[in-house]
């Protein structure tokens, strides 16, 4: 018990690990063990993440259960891991969306179930490495590990155009890195170091270090960190490597890659590249702007894009880049209201999105088809799939009491706080959302069955079941009672915009309820 | 005296019903008979009306100035603190709170009374219909919604409870899904209301940041707890001179939540899904879509009158707003032949009213004729209902007549709801309309004017309504005609109690001028006290008796003219409607293709986002995918062959030329070396002979020095 409690991020770290080794040993044409084992393993992950939350402090600052212990010492290289309430989130995210990734493939995939289980709980380790370690080596080493696993996925498992969109993503990716890579060296060169003493490269020591660095030294760190952030993102104009990989990626495939994948780029620019930002206002005011106009363009030309799509995963998968466009202009509002919106709208999204692509996928696997116009008329079959895809289709497109609105709103709240025609811009996305996605139900949904294949066929099965109701109850509780995870990320959020945007704090607290406006209420009178 | 009681303190009962009947249906509806939805469903809402009831009559206990219950069950939205406009800081909070005032209580007792007829009503209108636990979960949820949207104490809990009386509307309007014209008209419903949502947003967003609070008002809650509202707020900010009359930040506040005003309650230019949404079954557009959802606008204004009274410009453009759509709708609702097409564009017509009447400041006459519309326009539906329901689902007024005496309890009643709509008194209409009328002639004569033409339309083209579906012979097919039947008394006794609603609920508000003391506007008072009292805030200053008998008669008798001009129309047959329609027939079309709204959006703005669509799908495989990623990977193939052929020429030229260049060197050489032993022997015998032949004379020294 007591190492586990040291050793907590370690053991949820490599618990997929242990996985992907023992189904090596596992001869090859036992798929049914293969099955169990990597579902077993996507629950155990999902289950010793659990700890996390009961031992985290809300309330304290920094990073909590750190590890340390030296690696490469030559190079100041460590094996360094520790989460603040905003990685605690995603890493919850990862190991639950792994969860059900996972489970969502027992019938879906029939090819090389060996590898495909293997690739999966790899692909894991790689996601929640990125997230918890504290040491731009690691880090670097996790965030490249996870391409791999991922363009095979997409490649050997995908649909037709499959060895098109693998290598798309993965160039598209690597060319984003290289950039990262180079800018994560300049950090470690350029940061102060002890005469005599080996460098390092410690994230906190070296983003502390950062603030000394002139300004034009740190607009070139943030656009380096920027273009690889801003390809995961994907930000507009590099997001067309999104709808090709969702498209052509397996069900799992697509959920994690929309669930937690997309999120590497939003937590890189709340980690490495809001401290990156130059301090005189002028300088920073443009690159304000440059990621603002982004963002906006992001979030009204993807959800336009929507609107013509023929395929089903097409559109889900461009409705992704509406959606992080709205979590990167709460990140640069640089406002706490902002900050806190877009990590719950990041969660939010992997939530709402995982669950569109796995309803996706039960289209799929009883149809062999994702074209919008081979179905219509599936709830008079489906009934209950038709319920549950309503609510899935609502809380992406921000219905209040379901997860969507609070992050959209807590989002346009801070935006409004810098720019009232940021917050304008943003609604409108926040309009079309309602439409693609409303268009796109009614036309599969609704009207009479207008295909003989679709008549019969099942609704959802047991194991749909269990992959979808999770989301589905998670997106109510965000919905109604938001207030917990809030309070994890109140304190990192705080943290960032002290650092960040000190002048913020620095504004009175309006008491609004001082005695004098008792008195004056009187006065009045 | 502060109210308390056991209703006020279980005020969040009254929305709890309904939802938990809601959600009972949606999981388990399927394993229930019929009699058990109904007992849960109907009994639900009677529930909250019984709560609802007891809470407003324990409010009533207090003085009046002391009606006030706020409860906040726990905070519900906590994004961490906020910057408000002049820099300063404040923790944004959105909480889960109930708001029990004199407004809400009108709102609320309409919300479970009406809903709870309507809702007996159903269970008889919908006994033989398809998702019958469907329907009472969707029109359960709605009554939730609405409840918290009429409870809730902060902007960001009305606008759920908005947005969720919108997607229920979405569900119900869409509940023959079967139907692509019904869908359509829930999807329509849906994204034009969003529209409005967004400025419903973007000004709860600048309410946040100028005040600092989204919460209506601190009144009745505890002192010590930090609390604020917009009222307080809007107070100290008057009174420390940072916010005034005409303040550019109220107006542009007061326009935006109005723009979401007028998508909810179908104003112009966000009306268009309105008409659409009939084709939800009736009892849905009785409740939704004329007595209490397309409300909400009206009563979300009312509810923000504190910063409406200090924006005089917004007040201008709200009240033309509703004077332009209540003329517009009543002119399309002249010539349409489907009985709840007439009634949907009344309903927007009327709505027209309500906001003209907030538009010059009566507030309090704004919320009576929204109080008395619901009673008459809820019977009118419902009574439509069963005049459709008796002519087995006919809806065309071509093809009805005569029905007066084969239905008689829905015809009377829907008789008194058509005089009380057209304004004959003493019914429920008269009393509303002539405040509202009365209001406006104070304000601008001009706006009086086009509401008192409006009463002349509506009045005409209510009873033509009236006329052609009850008078006359009928013009049914014969198998319709057959089985004509008056309807069970579940829908009936629900029309007769609205019936009755119809004629008293306007007595309430009897006014001064007639003898009464107009009790309704003076227990509204105190919510509409607004932030000043003696600042230059709209007022209206009372007019003289002899006046308002004028405008009294005035509207009677053009109410009176309509009814009669309906009467030579469609009763007495005087006057063919054909020949006028041939006479005109452009401005006959006109009316009837509802002036081309329709297509006019479509072609403006609906195709326009589908071309810029396709455009932009365009340029991502164009442009962005085929010259940025086919060009990069164009550049990189092209980089390859490059080097390729650096590689090829160059490199490898230059090692090859050294090559060559060495074995042209080398070609003298080669030639001699042949690999033949006899030309080796023939050179070494030359060069023998040329060695001895140079150092012939060497040698001989040598030899001689031997010697």
């Amino acid at each position: 018990m007591d190492f586990l409690a040291h050793h907590i991020l370690s053991v949820v770290l490599f618990t997929p690990l242990v996985g992907a080794l023992l189904l090596l040993f596992v001869p090859r044409e036992r798929d049914a063990v293969h099955r169990i084992v990597g579902n077993l393993f996507g629950a155990l992950g999902f289950l010793v993440s659990l700890p996390l939350l009961r031992w985290f402090k809300p309330g304290w600052g920094g990073f909590q259960f750190e590890e340390t212990a030296d690696w490469i010492p030559s190079i100041g290289a460590k094996y360094h891991l520790g989460i603040d309430g905003i990685s605690l989130l995603l890493v919850m995210l990862t190991t639950f969306l792994g969860m059900i990734a996972i489970l969502s493939s027992w019938s879906a995939i029939k090819l090389r179930q060996k590898e495909y289980y293997i690739l999966l709980l790899l692909l894991q380790v790689g996601m929640i490495g990125v997230f918890v370690s504290l040491d731009f080596f690691l880090f670097y080493v996790f965030w490249e590990v996870m391409l791999v696993p991922m363009y095979f996925l997409i490649g050997v498992w995908g649909s037709d155009r499959r060895l098109y969109a693998a290598i798309k993503f993965f160039l598209y990716t690597l060319a984003g890195s290289v950039v990262m890579l180079l800018a994560i060296l300049a950090l470690y060169f350029y940061a102060p170091v002890e005469p005599g003493a080996t460098r390092t490269f410690d994230i906190p020591t070296l983003l502390a270090a950062a603030q000394t660095f002139t300004d034009p030294l740190k607009v070139w760190l943030f656009w380096g960190f920027f273009f690889a952030f801003a390809i995961k993102v994907p930000m507009f104009p590099f997001h067309t490597w999104l709808p090709d990989a969702h498209t052509e990626a397996p069900t799992a495939g697509s959920v994690i890659l929309a669930g937690v994948l997309l999120k590497m780029g939003t937590y890189g620019f709340i980690r490495f590249s809001l401290p990156l930002l130059p301090a005189d206002t002028a300088m920073r005011a443009k690159i304000i702007h440059i990621v603002i106009f982004l963002s906006l363009v992001g979030i009204i030309y993807g959800a336009i894009v929507c609107l013509m799509q023929k395929d089903m995963k097409r559109l889900i998968a461009y409705s992704s880049v509406s959606h992080l466009g709205f979590c990167t202009l709460g990140i640069f509002a640089l406002n706490p209201n902002g900050l806190a919106g877009s990590v719950l709208q990041q969660i939010n999204h992997g939530i709402s999105t995982g669950a569109l692509f796995l309803i996706v996928g039960v289209l799929y696997e009883r149809r062999h088809t994702r074209l919008i116009s081979e179905f219509g008329g599936l709830a008079t079959p489906m009934p209950n799939f038709a319920a549950i895809y309503l609510i899935v289709s609502l809380s992406s497109l921000g219905m209040p009491l379901l997860n969507g609105f609070i992050g959209e709103f807590t989002i346009l709240q801070g935006a409004f706080q810098v720019s009232k025609a940021w917050a304008a811009w943003g609604s409108l996305g926040v309009v079309l959302g309602a439409a693609y996605l409303l268009w796109l139900y009614q036309r599969v949904m609704f009207g009479p069955v207008t295909q003989f294949a679709n008549e019969e066929l099942p609704d959802l099965n047991l194991r749909e079941y269990a992959t979808l109701v999770p989301l589905v109850i998670l997106a109510f509780w965000i919905g109604i009672y938001p207030k917990p995870f809030f309070a994890l990320i109140d304190k990192p959020v705080q943290e960032i915009v002290h650092r960040v945007n000190p002048d913020f704090y620095k504004a009175e607290h309006a008491n609004l309820a001082a005695p004098e406006l008792q008195a004056s209420r009187v006065q009045v009178k | 005296m502060t109210p308390s009681g056991y209703f006020l303190d279980h005020l969040w009962m009254i929305p709890l019903f309904p939802l938990v009947s809601a959600a009972l249906m949606l999981f388990f509806g399927k394993q229930l008979p019929k009699a058990g939805v109904n007992v849960f469903c109907v009994g639900s809402v009677g529930l909250s009306f019984i709560y609802a009831l007891g809470a407003v009559l324990q409010l009533l206990a207090a003085d009046p100035e002391h009606r006030v219950a706020q409860q906040i069950m726990f905070e519900w939205l906590t994004p961490g603190p906020m910057q408000m406009t002049g820099g300063h800081l404040v923790r944004f909070v959105a909480d889960w709170g109930l708001l029990l005032d004199p407004l809400s209580c009108v709102m609320v007792l309409v919300v479970t009374g009406v809903g709870f007829l309507i809702h007996v009503y159903s269970a008889g209108y919908m006994a033989h219909e398809g998702g019958y636990y469907r329907f009472f979960g969707y029109m359960n949820l709605f009554m939730f919604a609405m409840l918290t949207l009429v409870l809730a104490n902060n902007l960001l809990l009305m606008f759920v409870g908005w947005e969720g009386v919108g997607l229920c509307s979405y569900l119900l309007i869409g509940f023959y899904f079967l139907k692509k014209s019904a869908s359509d008209a829930g999807k329509k419903a849906f994204i034009v209301n969003r529209i409005g949502d967004a400025g419903f947003l973007l000004g709860l967003l600048l309410t946040a940041v100028t005040l600092g609070t989204i919460r209506f008002t601190s009144l009745g809650l505890p002192e010590a707890g930090g609390y604020s509202g917009i009222l307080q707020s809007l107070e100290a900010a008057v009174h420390a001179g940072t916010l005034g009359y005409g303040a550019h930040v109220l107006t542009a506040i007061g326009l935006l939540l109005f723009v979401g005003a007028a998508g909810k309650s179908a104003q112009i230019p966000l009306y268009v899904w309105l008409p659409d949404a009939m084709e939800g079954p009736t009892p849905v557009s009785a409740l939704i879509h004329a007595a209490t959802m397309v409300t909400a606008g009206v009563y979300m204004v009312v509810r923000m009158n504190a910063v409406y009274q200090l924006a005089p410009f917004a007040l201008d453009v709200i009240a033309v707003v509703g004077a332009v759509t209540a003329i517009f709708a009543a002119s399309m609702a002249l010539v349409q032949n489907d009985i709840k097409k007439v009634l949907a564009y009344s309903t927007i017509s009327q709505l027209g009213y309500m906001f003209m009447a907030l538009g010059v400041g009566a507030f309090a006459a704004g919320i009576f004729h929204l109080m008395t519309h619901a009673f008459f326009k809820a019977l009118l539906f419902l009574g439509a209902g069963s005049v459709i329901h008796a002519m087995s689902g006919e809806q065309d007024l071509r093809k009805m007549g005569g029905l007066w005496s084969k239905i008689p309890k829905t015809a009377t009643t829907f008789l008194i709801a058509t005089l009380a709509i057209c304004g004959a008194p003493p019914f429920a209409g008269f009393f509303s309309k002539d405040e509202i009328l009365g209001n406006s002639f104070d304000r601008y004569r001009s706006l009086w004017f086009v509401g008192f033409i409006t009463a002349g339309m509506t009045a005409f083209y209510m009873f033509r309504l009236f006329f052609l579906a009850f008078s006359g012979y009928s013009r049914a097919d014969e198998h319709v005609e057959k089985h004509i039947h008056e309807s069970p008394p579940s829908m009936t006794v629900p029309l007769m109690v609205l019936a009755g609603l119809s004629i008293v609920g306007g007595w309430i508000g009897w006014p001064g001028s007639l003898g009464g003391e107009n009790r309704f506007e003076r227990f509204l008072e105190p919510v509409l006290a607004g932030a000043v009292s003696e600042t230059g805030a709209v007022k209206i200053a009372h007019h003289a008796k002899a006046t308002e008998y004028l405008l009294m008669l005035l509207s009677i008798s053009i109410a009176g003219a309509g009814i009669w001009l309906a009467y030579e129309f469609y009763r007495s047959k005087r006057i063919a409607p054909e020949l006028l329609a041939e006479k005109w027939p452009r401005a006959y079309q006109l009316l009837l293709h509802k002036y081309y709204v329709d297509e006019i959006y479509d072609a403006l703005i609906v195709n326009r986002v589908k071309d810029l669509s396709t455009l932009f799908g365009l340029f991502d495989a164009k442009v962005i995918d085929g010259v940025g990623v086919n060009g990069a990977g164009w550049l990189a193939r092209f980089g390859s062959r490059v080097s390729m052929w650096w590689d090829k020429w160059v490199i490898d030229g230059l090692l090859n030329f050294g090559a060559k260049f060495l074995q042209l060197l080398s070609f003298p050489v080669r030639l001699l070396q042949s690999g033949m032993f006899s030309s080796y022997a023939m050179v070494i015998l030359i060069g023998l002979v040329v060695l001895l032949a140079y150092y012939g004379h060497h040698m001989q020294t040598l030899l001689r020095g031997v010697h």
